[in-house]
């Protein structure tokens, strides 16, 4: 990717908070980004990237947002807008947290907005994804994700959606929104779901970030230790993740490009966790990824208690993924005969993950025409270009 | 400062005691009702409100021909009718949703809470 699309993308949500601050207006704000990035593409090949590229693109959005808000001055829902810009009363307070992108958050997370809305507008005005690879995440046409983005940022609007972190009294009950849209951001992050860089690690830091100042607000909620653990668990294997534009899974990474640091501070957090027993899905997945960073190689892993928090995870999310990760589990302690067993009873047509688990246990068993199918399968689903190369090299394997 | 209006949804076909199960039970929630909007007044969020009679007392007019057109009955044939709201005057949805959900409490019913495009 060009520095320029990479440096908007990892200044993107930074951006357009600010903006939402300044002007109270999500499409002003979206709008003035854009022609921030049209104006760096004419710029920066000459000049090169400036020393504070998020610096130099919010100053530039603000410009042209202050522009278009005085050439359109005279319509009345964007004059109220305009006289904010030259109003130099000071802000009122919005909240216990001074960080924009956080107020975004909550904005976007608000209960009023339907749940599939709250994590597309997250991952659009914070992550900077597009449409259509926010439909492409959601396995849904890219028209109907436009109309879901559109809908909500309407009732942002129209409905006054407040922009600020809730107070503290009401943080509790919009937690679970919170915690599950930093989830999908960290997992794009993790493993993303075009066609761009594989691992989208402006996301997965943004989603950490993000993870560490809730922990600064709400220090007493386990659910939050254990998304910031889960999240520190999955950054500390990026390295080992991708080698010559493959993907590395678990059992074949080299553990010693594991970030030491971040896993002793993940599994202080579970530790944290275990001793204030009250466990929730994000803890028990923060569990499971202490068991695999804990074991000096993938045969040492302590199976039988992967699968042991994969059944509590069930109890908490009982979904067709969190069955499928189990029965991956499950091949190494019983095999795979009993693993496929698992894996084909379950909903997940069109899942890459599902065709990609299943080809791997077809191999293992030697079914190698089921398997070549499978793997066929799994890359029609996918376009990680990272994980298109593993699953490419291992049907090339099959005999 | 933005206005919504909170209504009140109940059955279309109302019972002796109005939407409730007894004499005592429409009570409570009259005077509980009361004392919300006494609230209402005191916070300053206070437009206006009022409870509707039942909707087989509603009469459409089609006044859009030469001559207007009434029929008897309410607008929409449904199992479900707008029985009362309350008008506010509020800074953002948060508090209008708090007040709605302190409403709800205290008539005893669903509270819808929909943000006014303006106010003539």
């Amino acid at each position: 990717m060009r520095a320029v699309e990479r440096v908007f993308r990892e200044e993107y949500g930074r951006v357009v908070a600010s903006l939402v601050r300044r002007f109270g207006d999500i499409d002003v704000a979206e709008e003035a980004a854009g022609e921030a990035l049209v104006a760096a593409l004419e710029k920066w090949p000459d000049t090169g990237v400036p020393p504070n590229p998020g610096g130099w693109l919010t100053t530039t959005a603000g410009n042209r947002a202050i522009d278009r808000l005085r050439r359109e001055g005279q319509r009345d829902a964007k004059h109220q807008a305009a006289v904010m810009v030259y109003d130099d009363t000071p802000h009122e307070p919005t909240g216990p947290v001074e960080d924009d992108r956080l107020r975004l958050l909550f904005t976007c997370c608000h209960p009023a907005l339907a749940p599939e809305a709250r994590v597309a507008l997250t991952l659009r005005l914070l992550g900077g994804l597009s449409v259509a690879e926010i439909a492409q995440a959601f396995l849904v046409p890219e028209t109907t994700m436009g109309q879901r983005i559109t809908r909500a940022k309407k009732k942002i609007a129209a409905a006054h959606v407040p922009y600020r972190v809730p107070a503290a009294a009401d943080l509790p009950e919009r937690l679970g929104g919170v915690l599950t849209v930093l989830f999908l951001i960290g997992n794009e992050g993790y493993l993303a779901s075009g066609e761009g860089a594989p691992l989208r690690t402006d996301l997965m830091d943004e989603a950490v970030r993000l993870a560490r100042q809730l922990r600064r607000l709400l220090p007493d909620e386990p659910e939050v230790a254990g998304l910031l653990a889960l999240l520190l668990l999955l950054e500390a294997r990026r390295d080992a993740r991708v080698r010559d534009g493959q993907l590395v899974t678990l059992a074949d990474q080299d553990r010693a490009g594991w970030d030491r640091a971040l896993i002793a501070e993940g599994h202080g957090l579970v530790r944290e966790c275990l001793a204030t027993g009250r466990p929730g899905r994000f803890q028990v997945l923060a569990a499971i990824n202490a068991v695999h960073t804990d074991a000096p190689s993938a045969q040492d892993t302590d199976w039988s208690q992967v699968v042991a928090l994969y059944d509590q995870l069930l109890r908490f999310d009982p979904s067709p993924v969190v069955a499928l990760n189990r029965a991956v589990a499950v091949a190494e302690l019983d095999g795979p005969e009993v693993a496929l067993a698992l894996v084909d009873r379950l909903p997940l047509e069109g899942y890459h993950a599902w065709y990609a688990a299943r080809a791997d246990l077809l191999r293992r068993l030697g079914r190698s025409g089921e398997a070549r199918d499978a793997y066929d399968a799994a890359l029609a689903a996918t376009r990680n270009s990272a994980e298109r190369a593993y699953l490419q090299r291992r049907r090339g394997e099959l005999v | 400062m933005a206005h919504y209006l909170l209504s009140v949804h109940g059955p279309a076909e109302r019972g002796e005691f109005g939407d409730y199960g007894s004499r005592e039970a429409m009570e409570e929630a009259f005077a509980a009702t009361g004392a919300f909007n006494e609230e209402l007044k005191t916070s300053g969020y206070w437009v206006f409100a009022g409870g509707l009679e039942p909707a087989a007392t509603a009469t459409v007019v089609d006044g859009r021909g030469e001559a207007p057109v009434l029929s008897d009955g309410p607008y929409l044939e449904t199992k479900e009718l707008i029985g009362g709201f309350w008008v506010v005057d509020v800074p953002d949805l948060d508090v209008a949703l708090s007040l709605a959900a302190a409403g709800s409490k205290a008539c005893r019913g669903v509270v819808e809470v929909r943000p006014f495009e303006g106010v003539a």
